[in-house]
């Protein structure tokens, strides 16, 4: 039993995650008493929380040793600070871009910062858990703000239906880890992490117990979902294309990063010994996605369709690192996961400030049509960006993937680095369809876009292309501590 | 100035990056002003550039094979990459080539591209760095990225200010050039594992097993042989042509077709050189089916520049089948020609762009007689179609003889396939030139055509004096490379004549 002095000394020590839990229910609060401009102010605290709570998390980092709180449900170690950073970025870039898209509209209700918080929370946890339970917790609280998050929009059909279908296939999945965890705590008598390696450490000496590999595969599934890997990504081209453009943005990024985190956490925290059985999974899903990222993405009209289909392709690159394992695969799909948000956040600020006149942002290919000619910053910057996704040199996304297949050619699997570097073309088909689109066709007559950047978007934008344009100067930091978070791993 | 020291290719690499930026933050009042300080600045730089590249040709030491102007800063420190230029014999010639035809293309924009002239020559600066980079690093990660960058402004150059079919035109060339590409890099990341390091020279000195040696070269051949292009994947490059505006048909032929020839030179022949032996009758013979089968196909063509795009398929044949036949005179051949070549072709695209922007054609029947207007033009067009041809006293000779020579040396079946492919180039150039310049004058429009005009006279004449210069004084050339070619091909031999590689081939 834990006495009163730990669970101050543990709260303080989580003191990052416990204020951000306080400031989304004050703000929540202060929010309801607002009157006039909630969204901007609440905005602006939310970003403030945000800031302070990623202060907090860095100061953690100087111990430089991984510590467990709450008799061992969290751990806080350099892989959850490096994720955390990841997630927080991609919070705070989604708010920028809700100030624009959403703020001076009829749905602009400053709830979504409140959602957005609470939904960080929730991938904190996940990032931080070290146990079954906590893992599940920080899901649901995750999962719950980004269902609301989706069917944002009650005015439009899609929004709701986007929402609904979050909800029902996040629901199955969720229930699917839930099984998971029931079937691993059955077979193993636990839900912790390390006690779980230990008794698979023991057990894979004579024979793994197949219920347990069933609880591992109905995990992996679970989570399959959340990062939608193929075969389990039918809800995101519908949800990118539902929700409201920001709220896209925000599934984009922070989720992805919450829940790769989670699954390093349960594939090398407690599995790391089995990898040879769960590599089988993670290499079937992570060459489906990038096949069908590919493919399906070729036909797509619609921009967020397509985006779906491009970060379902990105997500199995960075499962790739995860199947070659190691030390060198966590690394590389950390460099590739950071890489990957940024431009990320890059291209959805570009595409947030092409606006119709009655201020909602342009979702079809062909309204891009002619967009160097209006805008040739934006235009260039989404370029650069589109240009990097498909992994062109000079840009960070060369790189990203330069990593990736470095690991995957180390581990010998070379007929996995050929296939992933054919889909890799293929998808760049799309990103040059849109660049074409913005260069070579003119603008259609009776198009009434406009390029409105705010300067929120600009806060976004110009950071994310400088970062993707200058990565090739100073590479080392972000691998220096990509590797450091990989080592604190196990 | 004390060179020793000095980062001479960094700055001529980044230089025209550095203009380009400030290119693209000219403002004006209006935009005949912007588009005039445009051209005027890109141009100033990219002379600049080439001032600083003759500055390197005469400094640079032709008795040595080893690698000059040598610069390494360590870059990638968690991947052991280094960020290392240097230039030998080899390469010295094709950053020449680049820095010389960049400035041609940017001044001569103001004439023939209409729209858009600021971002234009934003993108030849852009790839000019590119170039440059690619025919100087020493690293074999900073050399994809180069040799991998030059398809962005490329890619637009094509697509933005091509013909009416630009959009296919560009993809096409990207998506080819790409998954080549992409083959190359695998090959080489695995290249990197084994070594732990991309340091070329460091590459050059490894050695693979026999298989791993085959499956290398075939993945670069992936990349070089479409970059080339080698027959059956060369089909990108007349669509690339024809849509390209001129400049950007200029560079194409000029330098980026010989970034293909470089990599069979830097990489395939010093790190595979088992593969190479292997594949080399192979080669041989798609090197034959290029010369024979592109010179027949530019025989039937209407257009002028696809004409010249087939016709720079054949002349690249000629550049494959010298460098594989590993002979002194092969490979000096090669080289030559592509430096000829380079030359020769970028001229003959700038001719067309001289009478396509006057009559907004090229369809071969709607010109003729044109000498009557235009003599000056005759003239310079007829050294640069004569060296197309292989006039002896016209680089062109020097370069297909030379290659034709190795090629004879190996087999002469395969020396007298490809020597036929001179018969079949002067038939189809001839037949260009009569139906253009003389024959009669059909078209009215045509025959009031002005003649080249100062800036056109400044890009063509200095071409067609070195073509000329080369082509009479071709140890000028020759002499600078020839150190390294004996020095590549020594390697080869004893690599390939290796008692341990013997046997283990025996025993595979």
């Amino acid at each position: 039993m834990m006495d009163m002095t730990t669970i101050i000394t543990d709260l303080y020590m989580a003191r990052a995650d416990v204020f951000l839990a306080c400031a989304a229910l004050i703000l929540l609060a202060v929010g309801v008493c607002l009157k006039t401009r909630a969204f901007h102010r609440i905005a602006i605290g939310g970003v403030t929380a945000l800031v302070l709570t990623l202060i907090m998390t860095l100061q953690q980092d100087n111990s430089g040793d991984s510590i467990t709180l709450f008799g061992d449900m969290l751990v806080y170690d350099r892989f959850g600070v490096f994720m955390k950073v990841l997630v927080s970025i991609g919070a705070i870039s989604a708010i920028f871009m809700g100030v624009r898209d959403l703020g001076d509209h009829v749905i602009g209700k400053f709830e979504y910062v409140i959602l957005i918080l609470l939904a960080t929370l929730g991938m904190n946890i996940m990032i931080s858990s070290n146990n079954m339970l906590s893992l599940y917790m920080g899901l649901e609280l995750q999962s719950l703000a980004l269902y609301i998050l989706a069917a944002f929009n009650r005015n439009s059909l899609t929004s709701s239906e986007a929402g609904l279908k979050y909800f029902i296939l996040g629901a199955l999945s969720s229930g699917m880890l839930l099984f998971g965890i029931s079937l691993i705590y059955g077979y193993t008598g636990t839900t912790s992490f390390p006690l779980i390696a230990d008794i698979v450490l023991i057990e894979q000496t004579d024979m793994v117990s197949m219920g347990m590999l069933v609880g591992l595969v109905f995990i992996l599934v679970g989570l399959a979902f959340k990062i939608s890997a193929v075969p389990f990504h039918m809800w995101t081209p519908d949800v990118y294309q539902g929700a409201p453009s920001s709220v896209t943005a925000f599934f984009a990024m922070a989720p992805k990063m919450a829940a790769m985190a989670l699954m390093a956490r349960v594939l090398f925290s407690a599995f790391g010994e089995l990898h040879s059985d769960w590599a089988q999974i993670i290499f079937a899903i992570s060459l489906a996605s990038m096949a069908l990222g590919a493919f399906a993405g070729l036909v797509q009209k619609n921009l967020y369709r397509l985006l779906a289909y491009s970060s379902i392709g990105h997500m199995g690159y960075a499962l790739l690192g995860y199947f070659v394992g190691g030390f060198t695969g966590v690394t590389a799909t950390l460099v590739y996961l950071s890489i990957y948000l940024v431009m990320t956040a890059g291209t959805f600020a570009m595409i947030l400030s092409v606006r119709n006149k009655d201020n909602v942002a342009a979702t079809n290919l062909n309204e891009f049509a002619g967009l160097s000619k209006k805008s040739p910053v934006v235009a260039y910057g989404l370029a650069i960006m589109l240009f990097s996704m498909a992994g062109i040199p000079p840009l960070a996304g060369f790189f990203g993937k330069l990593y990736i297949f470095k690991a995957v050619l180390d581990g010998g699997y070379y007929t996995l680095a050929v296939l992933g570097v054919c889909a890799s073309v293929v998808a760049s088909y799309y990103y040059l369809k849109l660049i074409k689109i913005m260069f070579f066709d003119q603008p259609s007559a009776h198009d009434d876009y406009v390029v409105a950047p705010s300067r929120l978007l600009r806060w976004v934008g110009v950071p994310s292309v400088l970062f993707v344009v200058t990565f090739i100067f100073y590479p080392d930091w972000l691998v220096y501590e990509a590797t450091q978070a990989a080592l604190s791993l196990r | 100035m004390n060179l020793e020291n000095f980062p001479l290719l960094s700055f001529m690499t980044f230089l025209p990056l550095v203009g380009a930026l400030f290119v693209m933050i000219i403002k004006g009042a209006n935009d005949e002003r912007v588009k005039n300080n445009a051209v005027n600045v890109g141009a100033f730089v990219s002379f600049v550039v080439f001032a600083l590249s003759c500055v390197m040709l005469f400094q640079f030491d032709k008795t040595t094979a080893d690698f000059q102007f040598v610069e390494n800063v360590i870059w990638f420190e968690g991947l052991n990459l280094t960020y290392s230029m240097g230039a030998d014999g080899i390469s010295v010639f094709f950053v020449m080539l680049s820095t010389l035809l960049t400035p041609l293309c940017i001044l001569l924009c103001k004439q023939s591209v209409k729209s858009r002239v600021r971002e234009y020559v934003c993108a030849l600066l852009v790839l000019e760095t590119f170039m440059i980079g690619t025919f100087c690093a020493l690293d074999g990660i900073l050399f994809y990225i180069f040799f991998e960058g030059v398809l962005l402004p490329m890619f637009l150059l094509i697509g933005v200010w091509g013909g009416p079919r630009r959009v296919y035109a560009a993809f096409k060339f990207f998506l080819f050039t790409l998954l080549g590409s992409v083959l190359m890099l695998i090959a080489l990341i695995y290249m990197f594992n084994e070594a732990g390091t991309t340091d070329i020279p460091t590459l050059m000195e490894q050695g693979y097993p026999y298989m791993a040696q085959m499956w290398l070269f075939v993945a670069f051949f992936a990349s070089f042989a479409v970059k080339m292009p080698m027959w059956p994947v060369h089909t990108w490059l007349p669509d690339a042509h024809v849509e390209a505006p001129t400049g950007g048909s200029v560079i194409l032929a000029g330098v980026l077709l010989k970034m293909g020839g470089y990599g069979f030179l830097r990489f395939s022949i010093p790190m595979f050189p088992e593969a190479v032996e292997y594949f080399a009758p192979m080669i041989f013979w798609l090197s034959v089916i290029a010369i024979i089968y592109t010179s027949l196909i530019a025989l039937v063509q209407d257009d002028m520049k696809k004409m010249i795009a087939y016709s720079s398929v054949a002349h690249m044949g000629y550049v494959t089948l010298g460098i594989f036949t590993a002979t002194t005179q092969g490979v000096e051949g090669a080289i030559f020609q592509m430096i000829s070549h380079g030359l020769i072709s970028a001229a003959l695209f700038l001719c067309v762009g001289v009478i396509y922007d006057r009559l907004h054609t090229r369809e071969i029947s709607r010109y003729g007689g044109i000498v009557k207007n235009m003599p000056k033009y005759a003239t310079l067009f007829m050294i640069f179609m004569l060296g197309s041809v292989g006039l002896p006293g016209t680089s062109g000779f020097v370069g297909e003889i030379l290659s034709l020579m190795g090629a004879f040396q190996i087999d002469t079946v395969i020396g007298t396939l490809a020597a036929s492919g001179l018969v079949l180039g002067a038939t189809y150039m001839l037949w260009l030139y009569r139906q253009v310049v003389f024959g009669p004058g059909k078209n009215k429009d045509a025959l009031k055509m002005s003649d080249v005009n100062g800036m056109e006279k400044f890009a063509l004449i200095p071409l067609a004096a070195m073509v000329l210069w080369i082509g009479v004084q071709p140890n000028f050339v020759l002499d600078r490379i020839a150190p390294s070619v004996e020095n590549l091909l020594a390697n080869y031999y004893e690599a390939i004549s290796l008692p341990t590689n013997e046997l283990a081939r025996l025993g595979r």
